[in-house]
């Protein structure tokens, strides 16, 4: 049976790794487009601050973890999948045959339209290279502007910071990471990073780049005009579904895939940032562009590649944010439900915020700053849809109970009083 | 036989023996907060419960981890960071489900219980036998888990 991945992302590599704990007989080759190892995303902002080498975001051994478990890795870029003949065309002309193939070529970056961002200052944060190229630039004193606050936008904020720059941060929405803190928990944000004399700007656009004698100009829709050397944009991703164009594979915002992974041709999977997965809230299928729904993804799609038939039944949307040393998270519907109750604690003063949010007897979403222990149970309480009891109440007086709720309608302890 | 920590919250009398032992061991110093084991109060029903990683089978957080930190002590069981190979990222504080993997101000990286090395000093400190490190097989660990998978149905073997 030959196994083929497309893309060595933590989705493809995880795969590899189920396919091969399952089969110990499959031949197994994950093809991926960039020259380094397979890496993590999730490490380039650590690489930035200097706290790791590039060695250090490779997501396994790059030597004797794919010796050990005989897995190829390729370095080629794959342009078309042949689905009549089962075939993948590669950059260098040669064709691979697969038996069952997954597609987990991940995302990229996308830029608003704005003029000038075609010019050389103007940067994205995605892959090593352009980790390279940010390092490169943002030297100590050197103006930098990063258009976008939202999680990516947010994370390599810390390593800019760190890096001795001077930093303006441009947000079309109201406060930072709209998308997954609310006015309230994004404003706080927004507080601390100007405490920490960063500039943010919000409900503000960019109008356009322009090259200047040192660089460039970034000109914003509430009249600001910033100068700059380094222009950074961090304003969304999108699935890299180009080379399905032609192949009969049916896409939406994603590849569209079943509860097992699969597209709509039986022997094709699709994981990760690309594929159109089941969230567990809401039941639908869209695409999260996550690291731990990644994986999750890439252990189902393993399985079932190997001929373990196995159900997702949705991941859990959910994202931890360090903002220069403020930490956030948020999980599932963490923006409520209709007809649903809510517990709410805000000490802006203390940079401390939580949120969570109830159907009926459950907790159906969360979300806090300035909060890292125990965050884990939030995710615990939503996934296993817990029944509350006495405890709904409260979490609504109390929410800092969480480990508690948790453990009351988990474990026994003891005795029934 | 492997063994694992054995948690009897009827024992317990909530006094905090188990984390001041637990962050001397860690942190070199007597100090609760720093502590991996964490002793939860329930007023209402009279009660203290201690509670740690189970060393889990599922191992969310080692699958979480985009930098291969987390691996298991074969030895132990336990689920070990690495201090080197973290980066502080936290995605393992939001994946494990039972909230027994923390993120540390203090050194950047998340910490979390490695059964120290196969002689936990919660055990060997409390006074009441509320915290045993036991054979698996004697655990009520072995319940905990069975009922944690059951409430995380993210998969489904189908066949």
């Amino acid at each position: 049976m030959q196994h083929i991945i497309i893309g060595a992302g933590p989705a493809g590599v995880v795969a590899a790794e189920t396919i091969r704990k399952y089969d110990p007989e499959a031949s197994i080759a994950i093809i991926g487009d960039e020259p380094e190892p397979p890496y993590s995303r999730m490490a380039i902002p650590y690489y930035l601050i200097k706290n790791i080498e590039e060695s250090g975001s490779y997501l396994r051994d790059p030597v004797n973890h794919y010796r050990n478990l005989d897995i190829e890795l390729v370095q080629m870029r794959v342009d078309q999948v042949d689905v009549a003949n089962k075939q993948l065309k590669l950059a260098d002309g040669s064709v691979r045959g697969y038996d069952k193939l997954l597609i987990a070529t991940g995302s990229r970056p996308v830029n608003p339209p704005i003029p000038g961002l075609d010019l050389p200052q103007v940067h994205s944060c995605w892959t090593l290279k352009d980790a390279r190229g940010i390092a490169k630039l943002a030297q100590p004193g050197a103006n930098v502007v990063l258009i976008g606050a939202g999680f990516i936008g947010c994370i390599i904020l810390e390593a800019l910071v760190r890096r001795g720059i001077n930093l303006s941060v441009i947000e079309t929405g109201n406060c930072m990471v709209p998308r997954m803190l609310n006015e309230k928990a994004g404003g706080l944000l927004k507080q601390w990073c100007l405490d920490k004399g960063i500039d943010v700007h919000t409900s503000c656009s960019v109008q356009s780049v322009t090259s200047t004698e040192n660089g460039v100009k970034v000109s914003l829709s509430d009249g600001d005009e910033l100068p700059a050397t380094l222009v950074i944009t961090a304003t969304g991703v999108k699935s890299n579904l180009e080379m399905l164009e032609g192949s009969g594979i049916e896409v939406d915002q994603g590849i569209v895939v079943n509860n097992q992974m699969q597209t709509s041709h039986s022997d094709i999977y699709a994981a990760g940032d690309v594929a159109q997965g089941m969230d567990f809230s809401t039941g639908k299928y869209e695409v999260q562009a996550i690291q731990p729904t990644a994986t999750d993804h890439g252990r189902i799609a393993g399985m079932n590649m190997a001929g373990k038939a196995t159900a997702h039944h949705g991941t859990v949307n959910m994202n931890v944010l360090d903002t220069v040393g403020l930490i956030s998270c948020s999980f599932g519907l963490w923006m409520g439900v209709e007809g649903g109750a809510q517990a709410e604690l805000y000490s802006p003063d203390q940079y401390q915020y939580m949120n969570l949010q109830f159907d009926d007897n459950c907790l159906v979403g969360a979300s806090c700053v300035g909060k890292t222990q125990h965050i884990g149970v939030l995710r615990g309480l939503i996934e296993s849809r817990i029944m509350l009891g006495v405890w709904r109440q409260r979490l609504l007086d109390n929410p800092n109970l969480i480990m508690e709720a948790y453990m009351a309608c988990t474990q026994e302890l003891s005795y029934s009083p | 036989m492997q063994k694992s920590l054995n948690i009897d919250p009827a024992k317990c009398t909530g006094c905090l023996q188990c984390e001041m032992a637990c962050s001397y061991e860690h942190t070199g110093a007597f100090n609760p907060s720093k502590s991996f084991i964490k002793v939860f109060t329930f007023h209402d029903e009279g009660r203290f419960a201690p509670y740690t990683c189970t060393q889990c089978e599922e191992a969310w957080c080692q699958r979480a981890c985009p930098v291969d930190a987390i691996s298991i002590d074969l030895s132990t069981g336990a689920k070990v960071i690495s201090d080197d190979k973290c980066v502080g990222c936290k995605v393992c504080t939001i994946a494990c489900p039972f909230g027994t993997v923390n993120y540390s101000q203090d050194t950047g990286k998340v910490v979390k219980c490695d059964l120290c090395g196969g002689d936990p000093k919660c055990a060997s400190a409390c006074p009441t036998d509320a915290i045993t490190y036991v054979d698996a097989d004697w655990t009520g660990y072995s319940r905990m888990l069975a009922s944690a998978a059951k409430s995380l149905p993210s998969i489904e073997v189908t066949t």
